[in-house]
């Protein structure tokens, strides 16, 4: 086993149902994810899309959906520049600690020196910081999409 | 809760040695301990504790692979001090005061 590229950790003050539903409810992802809409019907082995303005910007397959506890996917780029890249693989962990809970969220199976690798350094900290926000005030961070949203999202 | 984690995190960061251990953890993710001793000026015992600090603020995380500890950059809290801190207060003009500090300063060279 490798190790994984980035793990990234925060604890938020909400319940396991409400974080399961912002991050597997395209409602929810476009309103703290750069826009981006998620869907899928969250059955292992089955398809899912991030759109923004109704394009898709990412797509991948579901391998693990434990409904509040855990959700694995399958992470493909679809820009030009990333496309010989190989399919890397996110899995998020929902623990609950008290009255907050703690989401681990695992990146790995990234090319060296790729573009995605990159690109998920940059993005994951602050999708993350805006998802916390987004659950504990009601109000997401205004941050700018990185340029590989905007650039993907032209080309797919 | 939000402004007590806040206050680690600052503690965390007041402190040259600890920085530098996220820039190493920055130029090479997933380290374990011995890796990250490697080639510092400090002691092991130094660099334990400094790591404790850092995951208690959150700004390091663990992760098990076998019998090692490897440890990961979390820059997830840094995100919320830019937000309450720096875009609160605008930052177009932090960036016009930038640019203007570059500016005089090349002009010195």
């Amino acid at each position: 086993m490798s190790k994984p590229e980035f793990v990234y950790v925060t604890y938020i003050e909400t319940t396991p149902e409400k974080l399961w539903e912002a991050l597997t409810v395209g409602d929810f992802t476009e309103r703290y994810w750069f826009g981006l809409r998620i869907s899928s019907d969250w059955e292992a082995g089955s398809p899912y899309i991030f759109t923004r303005h109704g394009a898709i910007s990412l797509e991948g397959n579901v391998l693990v959906s434990e409904p509040c506890t855990r959700l694995v996917y399958t992470w493909i780029p679809l820009s030009p520049e990333t496309k010989h890249e190989r399919i890397s693989r996110v899995t998020f962990d929902l623990e609950p600690r008290g009255k907050v809970i703690k989401l681990i969220v695992t990146h790995d199976h990234l090319d060296e020196g790729g573009e995605t690798r990159r690109d998920i350094s940059d993005g994951w900290p602050m999708v993350l910081a805006s998802l916390k926000s987004f659950l504990e005030t009601g109000h997401a961070l205004e941050i700018d999409p990185p340029c590989a949203v905007t650039r993907e999202a032209a080309y797919a | 809760m939000l402004c007590m984690d806040l206050d680690e995190v600052f503690k965390a960061l007041a402190d040259a040695s600890r920085r530098s251990l996220l820039d190493r953890l920055h130029a090479s993710n997933g380290q374990t301990l011995n890796e990250l001793c490697g080639g510092l000026a400090m002691t092991r015992q130094a660099v334990t504790k400094h790591l404790a600090i850092l995951e208690a603020a959150n700004l390091v995380t663990t992760f098990r692979k076998g019998r090692e500890k490897l440890h990961y950059l979390n820059p997830v809290p840094i995100h919320q001090i830019g937000e309450r801190w720096i875009r609160k207060f605008e930052r177009g003009k932090l960036t016009a005061l930038s640019e203007l500090k570059r500016q005089l300063e090349k002009r010195d060279e």
